[in-house]
């Protein structure tokens, strides 16, 4: 860590860096723009993968703290940015054209915090409506039920969203751009619709069977998880992480219990440790036989998800003699985990691990093989392993492209460094290749149960934690593998028991967002092809 | 092999003696309208039992199992709730055309029903062309859905029956040049003709290979005729929520539903009249006894029970198979299907030539 510190040090000496577990940079906004591209382009930095962006309020100015990962050096670092201009229209230069995920995730700050971002070419809204008003994550934004009643009209709907440019006098000047061409044929897919998996909308233009461009349009089952955390205590805010990603339920609680008790200097029990571990990966196999599953079905295979839906169901049982809970576990806490495993723990895993091979040679011989599947599935949707680390694209998702990102081996937590298992990582980086990776992670995953099935050690299940829990100042980040992909959270405490900013850097966010890029010039049955292939799921994009 | 024809010229001379001939004709006529809108609704609901039961074994579960014994009344509940359901009238579509297309679906089936041979002496319309009216009737269907997709005014919709418009008139080749195929052998297009030409031998045994890979190039056909699973691109619900009839409610949806389940039945019918014989029961030369016995089994039940065998080849596709996408589905009829289809005409007809047959 203190290496990339030094080398950014070296490049750019008047940087004031601030020691957090991520080092974070302080960059005046006017620099930051050419600071981007030399982060990404230095060779010995590669800083090629943007993480996320955390928009922040510190009440007397804002601004934004950008989360950048080497894929060359498996190096994380942070850098502050604070905006420019007064709090009526606060601005930060774009770098949407450096890294292109940061486009979205600028959205979501303006969104948030109403910083404009000069140069991003699409600076709308990106959950909330587009006539909502006030910046909900400012520190002082009125809640009041009556600036923003609860509409019974339709939701109106431009054909235009802004862009914004600084004018000779440093002015920041508004423009205007047209979403689709004048005579796009568009074509409402979502926000009810069967395969988009939730209420997500895409607005698609076609040309026949064609289509030509794609417009992403969320916020549909936004909740504002974050800034409702703002207002609750530690433990409270554990119990949101299962609704996110509900497939990803245990591995997000055990991500924010990580984060807090690294901030609170908690040690935890090994059996705690290897427990929360068995959990996730449990959940690996039922979220991704879930994803086998879902995704045969939307291509016309109905009857696989019985199959698949199986082993799910097993995997859901052993959760709910543990957990007593079948989707929202709320079962890992600060300390440790909230009761004991069931006594017939081990054993049910046990039968679990001896029914995978044969469930997963049955999805093969009905599914993988076939000649349909194949045509449908091979060469569609692919995704180099260049634009992958460009639009942020993790997960099985990212490594079918043959990205290896996976945080369980580039950022080890946890007890994940003295396990054996392999990194499935694949080349083609098509539809096809992103479900074989999904399979076999299930095999991998079974390969960690194995291992740990045996030596599940004694010991306390939950160490004794204060009830009234208060983080000592300061930020912490940390990224973490879910089902799909690096699952980021940054917690900054003010020192009182209620975080004073947490943030949620989702792996589905990147993933529903470059179905745009990979779909153009498809059919539409390959739009539900690759949206399905990158197995998002809608309440992890819109928290 | 009992004749059923005893029956109906029964009830023919009974009627001409006590009414004179034109109302005698008349109400032969009003009753076997009856009998066939009987006999459709009756196997419509037997089918959405069938497809069901079969579905839940593939995919280990029970079905339907509750309402009535080993829920058989199931679909009668189901219809009579499609009868009641409201019929949601639309803005801003064209009503005429809106209303008219599910009947024209559904009479295009209706049609093809009269031509099935049900049982020795038991089929409405006898005449030379029997097959060809076949094909012309079952193609009035497309019709259907192409006015169903165009006046709902639904973007789904209308890209649900163009696919569909592509696909029905490309598949009718397939049809149509296997049917033209097993002709050649039958050396006749009338119906009866075609059963009676089977009498010795199934044409599937009979013109072994080319009647081999006809029957194989008419199931994957007639499979895309109906809209079925790997072929139903028209309604493919995780692309085009319910395609076509997205906006149809009520008994309107209700008759895409029955049209559905009874086309079903027509191909597989058709092809149990063209590849094994209609109703005729399974004859091996030289086998004078075994042949006798086979003669015991009803006719009825020979048509019946091959048509329900062969759809639930049929029904497997669907519940197995993931669904084609437009363009692989177009080049597998043009650049696979036809030419395969051409050269096992010729390849029949030299058959035929040289008496290679059996």
């Amino acid at each position: 860590m203190s290496n990339i510190s030094d080398k950014i040090q070296k490049l750019f000496p008047d940087y004031a860096v601030e020691e957090a577990n991520v080092p974070i940079f302080t960059v005046p906004q006017e620099k930051w723009h050419d600071t981007a591209v030399a982060l990404r382009d230095t060779a010995d930095l590669a800083l090629d993968y943007l993480v996320t962006i955390v928009g922040m309020d510190w009440t007397e100015n804002l601004g934004a703290i950008y989360y950048l990962m080497s894929t060359k050096y498996d190096t994380i670092v942070g850098f502050k940015v604070l905006a420019a201009g007064d709090r009526q229209q606060p601005y930060i230069p774009s770098v949407a054209d450096v890294w292109h995920v940061a486009g979205l995730y600028e959205r979501e700050v303006y969104d948030f915090f109403g910083i404009i971002f000069i140069g991003n070419p699409d600076m709308r809204r990106l959950f909330l409506n587009i006539d909502w008003v006030g910046y909900p994550f400012r520190k002082d934004y009125d809640a009041d039920p009556a600036l923003n009643p609860v509409s019974i009209e339709s939701e109106r709907q431009s054909d235009f969203t802004d862009v914004y440019s600084l004018d000779e006098n440093g002015k920041v000047v508004k423009g205007e751009r047209r979403i689709f061409e004048k005579d796009d044929f568009v074509v409402n897919i979502g926000p009810q619709h069967p395969a988009t998996h939730g209420v997500l909308r895409f607005r698609t233009a076609v040309d026949g069977e064609t289509i030509k461009k794609i417009d992403v349009y969320m916020g549909y089952i936004h909740r504002g998880v974050e800034k409702l955390c703002e207002n609750l205590m530690y433990p409270q805010t554990l119990h949101f992480m299962d609704r996110l990603d509900y497939f990803s339920a245990h591995n997000y609680h055990h991500a924010l219990c990580m984060i807090i008790e690294k901030a609170a200097g908690i040690e935890i029990s090994r059996r705690a440790q290897v427990i929360r571990v068995m959990m996730d990966e449990l959940s690996r196999i039922a979220s991704h036989c879930l994803f086998i599953g879902t995704y045969c079905m939307d291509l016309g295979a109905t009857t696989m998800l019985f199959y698949t839906l199986r082993v799910r169901e097993q995997i859901l049982d052993i959760m709910e003699k543990t957990c007593g809970a079948r989707m929202t576990f709320n079962y890992d806490c600060i300390g440790g985990v909230m009761q004991d495993l069931a006594p017939d723990f081990v054993q049910d895993v046990k039968a679990l691990l001896a029914t995978l091979p044969a469930n997963l040679k049955e999805y093969n011989d009905v599914f993988t093989g076939n000649i349909i599947a194949k045509n449908r599935l091979e060469g569609v949707g692919v995704l180099s392993r260049e634009d992958a680390i460009a639009y942020g694209v993790t997960g099985p998702s990212g490594r079918a492209s043959g990205w290896a990102c996976d945080m369980r081996k580039l950022q080890p937590y946890s007890i994940y460094p003295e396990l054996d298992f392999e990194e499935v990582v694949a080349t083609e980086g098509d539809s096809m290749a992103r479900f074989k990776c999904r399979l076999h992670e299930i095999e991998q995953s079974a390969k960690i149960l194995e291992q740990l099935v045996d030596n599940i050690p004694e010991g306390e299940c939950c160490v004794k934690v204060p009830k009234m829990l208060k983080l000592p100042v300061g930020r912490w980040f940390q990224v973490t593998e879910g089902c799909r992909g690096a699952f980021g959270l940054y917690l900054e405490s003010d020192g009182s028991a209620k975080p004073y900013r947490l943030k949620i850097a989702p792996p589905c966010l990147p993933q529903a967002a470059v179905v745009d890029h990979i779909t153009r010039g498809q059919k539409i049955a390959d739009l539900i092809t690759i949206g399905g292939s990158m197995d998002y799921i809608v309440p992890d994009i819109d928290r | 092999m009992q004749d059923l024809s005893f029956i109906t010229d029964w009830i023919n001379i009974s009627l001409r003696s006590i009414m004179p001939g034109w109302l005698a004709v008349t109400t032969e006529c009003v009753l076997i309208g009856i009998g066939l809108l009987l006999v459709y609704a009756l196997l419509a609901l037997f089918y959405i039992y069938y497809e069901r039961k079969v579905c839940a074994a593939f995919q280990c579960r029970l079905g339907p199992n509750r309402v009535g014994p080993m829920g058989l009344l199931q679909s009668f509940a189901d219809m009579f709730k499609m009868l009641i359901k409201e019929i949601i009238h639309l803005d801003h579509i064209d009503r005429f055309l809106f209303a008219l297309a599910p009947y024209l679906v559904i009479i295009a089936s209706m049609l093809a029903f009269a031509v099935l041979p049900w049982g020795n002496g038991l089929q409405v319309l006898n005449f030379n062309i029997g097959i060809f009216f076949l094909l012309a009737v079952s193609s009035i269907g497309v019709l259907g859905i192409l006015l169903a997709g165009w006046s709902s005014n639904n973007k789904f919709t209308l890209i649900g029956s163009l696919r569909s418009g592509a696909q029905m008139v490309s598949y009718e080749l397939s049809i149509g040049l296997s049917v033209i195929t097993m002709v050649c052998l039958a050396g006749t297009m009338s119906v009866e003709g075609i059963v009676a030409e089977q009498e010795n031998l199934w044409f599937i045994f009979k013109g072994h290979i080319p009647a081999i890979i006809a029957f194989i190039i008419y199931m994957i056909a007639g499979t895309a005729e109906t809209n079925r699973g790997p072929f139903d691109l028209p309604e493919a619900e995780s692309e085009l929520t319910a395609g076509y009839h997205t906006e149809y409610s009520g008994i309107h949806f209700g008759f895409f539903y029955l049209a559905e389940y009874l086309n079903l039945f027509i191909v597989s019918g058709v092809a149990s009249l063209l590849f094994f014989g209609g109703w005729m029961p399974l004859h091996i030369p030289g086998w004078e006894s075994f042949n006798h016995i086979m003669d015991y089994i009803p006719s009825v039940v020979w048509f019946c029970g091959k048509a329900i065998a062969l759809s639930f080849i049929i029904i497997w596709f669907k519940w197995t198979f993931p669904r084609l996408r437009i363009d692989q589905l177009l080049s597998l009829e043009w650049k696979y299907l036809l030419p395969i289809n051409l050269v096992n005409l010729v390849l029949m007809v030299l058959i035929i030539v040289f008496n290679w047959h059996f």
